[in-house]
């Protein structure tokens, strides 16, 4: 494996770019999610019918590869609706306000190393910012404006109230989220996104730091508003959500908006845990396939990989309730975050402080410690032999031990006179004699 | 914001005093903007107008950080400032409501008079500050060669923040988790505590109480005597609905059941088990053709109910 460059190498690779390049990595970037929008339509389509044991769409194009094209086009052509009760101008805004930040994400991802373009040595990467992992959380939390200013210029319920819920999630989600970024940063010592990949040249963290990993990737689900937590555009709730009244070219920025969220944050993931664009565990045994080009196809294999759990996700899993939704982000995911933080805290501490025989023999005796502290709890009682109530009542169900009684004589007599005087037999019904009337 | 991002990598990082061309532009780009967001937000009519004029200034000074060589501040500020609490009042004024409107009466006296005087103390203290800065300090640039062991502005801060201050800083998280939970208790005191219970105590609740909280019950507005299907729904004059009368009930002739009544009505019935399986009208046996001679009038409750309506049906059953 090649060496890594030192922390801040990329930074001062990139500053030096004239504009021209940072002009071309701008267009690519634009013109790249674009397009990857449109493959990712298609793509969810096609996996979650193949979930659903139907095809998908496959008539447009090689594989129905250009359905999504067909449809953007026809979206474009729709006409523009303005409810009476919207407000213009924010009515206007908000597509815009989500779609931008979920572009701009993109800026201070690394996908890939040094490489030279034009003969100008560069990192494939528009920019590299000492904080780069807060552009992203800004970038996310600017895009909930979009979201929620689109619901409330609506001036219809529906859309308020998937915009309430809307504010509520992504607010929450983005402490988890923060969170579980803070344990990387501390093993990275670096804010900037091409530090943290360089730093993972070792161990991706997500051997290192699972639970973080795990965090991460729900919260993830949760920010981008995807099945099973898409409660602001619950269908069966609130119609559309906060986009109920939208159509047309502004609807299909909220279209792009969520699905170039989800592959920013995908991005993000792979970034952050999986090793960013550096090959995974066997390849990266072979010399140079960490150098040039190549690593594109790894970052985006990554990637791809937590998009096709997203597309999984929402073909497995029913959507939640908003209480539970809010009860495992607040109750679960934060807490076990804070947790998790102060234990890797405390063992970067202790690994900078003690010896690791030192170490060692903490360890040891927390560990006789806890199972100690686990011998004492008392077993749990046995549940009771019979949960199911008995049903107390002269509601006239049948005794499971039932014994037909026999019939009275008078009956019997009766019933056998009437078989051998008339086998058609008569009766009036209701439904019979509307029939016979005229 | 990624063309910012170009301008804060761009701009060379100078020790201090000078001012690039960068720094410049986007200070005069950002400085209006900034502005216009302030004075948009007093004058705008709508609450929710008024807050996005002061999120533009927010985002105008996070900018304005980061082309200053604070990337860490400026997009903190973006975060917290707009994307957290500014995102509170958002939601708060969504859920107040569009059309709520400022209340103009002024309900404290000399409030104007106090605001003024304030307001321009306010602002003369900013302008000495400012003035003062000016003049006296000179800038320290904030660039890679900045703080200690030359490590950057974001190590800087960490160090100042964990290392320092850090005495102040924990006191002050104290005061600030010890104000979410005073206003945490405050809005759940009154409240009563309740388990909420679950869908399977609520089942279990149900089976164990009486026979009367199960079972579907009349509609609301209903007068109704029974809650029989074999009681029949009257018409507006009176008489019997057809549409009400159950098939089955009435397919029941009101001579099969003739024994059976009188089963449960004499002493010497089955085991004197007087209830409502000693009814066995319907009791599958498929003897339902009791009586062939059996004319139409003396027929099932349908037929005694509605009598003079359905005689000319009963007969062209009876030919059949």
């Amino acid at each position: 494996m090649n060496p890594m460059p030192p922390p801040g190498y990329t930074q001062t690779l990139i500053a030096d770019d004239p504009f021209w390049l940072t002009a071309i990595k701008v267009l690519v970037i634009f013109a790249g999610l674009m397009l990857v929008t449109l493959f990712m339509i298609w793509f969810e389509r096609r996996v979650v019918g193949r979930m659903q044991q139907r095809p998908g769409p496959n008539w447009n194009g090689p594989f129905g590869l250009l359905q999504s094209l067909a449809d953007g086009l026809k979206l474009a052509f729709k006409e523009d609706i303005r409810p009476v009760l919207a407000d213009k101008a924010v009515f206007f805004i908000a597509p815009v306000l989500s779609v931008v930040p979920a572009f701009v994400a993109w800026a201070v991802i690394p996908l890939g190393p040094e490489v030279s373009i034009f003969g100008e040595r560069t990192a494939l990467q528009l920019t590299d910012l000492p904080v780069g992992v807060l552009v992203v959380l800004a970038c996310s939390s600017i895009g909930v404006y979009g979201i929620v200013l689109a619901g409330w210029a609506s001036g219809s319920p529906y859309p308020l109230l998937g915009s309430l819920r809307s504010a509520a999630q992504v607010i929450s989600y983005e402490l988890a989220l923060g969170l579980s970024i803070i344990a990387v940063v501390l093993y990275a010592g670096s804010l900037s996104t091409a530090d943290i990949v360089a730093a993972q040249s070792t161990g991706w963290y997500v051997w290192l730091l699972p639970v973080s990993f795990l965090i991460f990737a729900v919260s993830m689900v949760g920010e981008t508003n995807r099945a099973p937590f898409d409660l602001p555009e619950a269908e069966s709730e609130l119609v559309g959500g906060f986009h109920t009244e939208y159509s047309s070219l502004k609807f299909a920025l909220f279209f792009l908006a969520e699905y170039v969220n989800m592959v920013t944050l995908s991005a993000v993931a792979t970034t952050l845990f999986l090793g960013g664009w550096m090959a995974p565990w066997p390849l990266s045994l072979i010399p140079g396939v960490n150098e040039g080009w190549l690593p594109l196809v790894w970052f985006f294999g990554k990637t791809l990989v937590f998009l096709f759990v997203y597309v999984w996700l929402r073909g497995t899993l029913p959507r939640q309730r908003y209480d539970q939704f809010m009860r495992l982000g607040w109750k679960l995911l934060i807490p076990v975050s804070l947790l998790w933080l102060m234990l890797v805290a405390t063992l970067r501490v202790l690994r900078a402080e003690l010896t690791t025989g030192q170490i060692l023999i903490v360890g040891g005796v927390a560990l006789v410690l806890l199972v100690g502290a686990a011998l004492l709890i008392p077993d749990q009682a046995p549940p009771d032999e019979d949960p199911e109530p008995t049903i107390v009542t002269d509601y006239p169900v049948p005794p499971l031990d039932l014994a037909v009684p026999p019939t009275p004589k008078r009956r019997r007599r009766a019933v056998a006179g009437s078989r051998e005087k008339d086998p058609s037999g008569e009766t009036v019904s209701a439904g019979a004699s509307r029939e016979g009337e005229p | 914001m990624s063309a910012v991002g170009a301008i804060a990598a761009a701009a060379p990082m100078t020790g201090g005093g000078e001012m690039s061309t960068g720094e410049s532009v986007a200070f005069w780009i950002l400085g209006p903007v900034a502005l216009a967001g302030g004075l948009g937000m007093v004058f705008a009519r709508n609450a929710v107008h008024s807050a996005l004029w002061l999120v533009l200034t927010m985002l105008s000074l996070g900018v304005l950080y980061m082309v200053q060589q604070a990337p860490f501040l400026g997009f903190t500020q973006i975060i917290v400032y707009t994307g957290a609490i500014m995102m509170l009042f958002v939601f708060v004024l969504m859920m107040v409501g569009r059309d709520a409107s400022d209340s103009v009466v002024e309900v404290l006296r000399g409030q104007r008079l106090a605001a003024a005087v304030l307001g321009v103390g306010l602002g003369g203290l900013a302008v000495a500050a400012v003035a003062e800065t000016l003049t006296a300090v000179g800038p320290v640039g904030l660039g890679p060669g900045y703080g200690p062991e030359a490590r950057g502005n974001v190590q800087a801060l960490g160090t100042s923040i964990f290392r320092d201050y850090l005495l102040p800083f924990e006191l002050t998280s104290a005061l600030l988790i010890t104000a979410a939970v005073g206003a945490m208790v405050y809005t759940f005191a009154g409240q009563v505590r309740r388990k909420q219970a679950g869908q399977r105590e609520r089942v279990v609740e149900r089976l164990r109480g009486p026979l009367a909280q199960y079972g579907s019950r009349s509609g609301p507005g209903v007068f109704a005597t029974a809650d029989s299907v074999a009681t029949p729904a009257l018409l507006p004059d009176g008489s019997v609905a057809p549409a009400s009368l159950s098939r089955i009930i009435e397919a029941t002739r009101r001579e099969r059941l003739d024994a059976d009544i009188a089963d449960v009505a004499s002493e010497s019935g089955p085991a004197g088990e007087v209830d409502a399986r000693a009814l066995r009208g319907g009791d599958g046996h498929g003897d339902g053709h009791t009586d062939g001679h059996a004319g139409h009038d003396v027929g099932s409750t349908h037929d005694r109910l509605s009598e003079g309506s359905h005689r000319a049906t009963g007969e062209s059953e009876g030919a059949r």
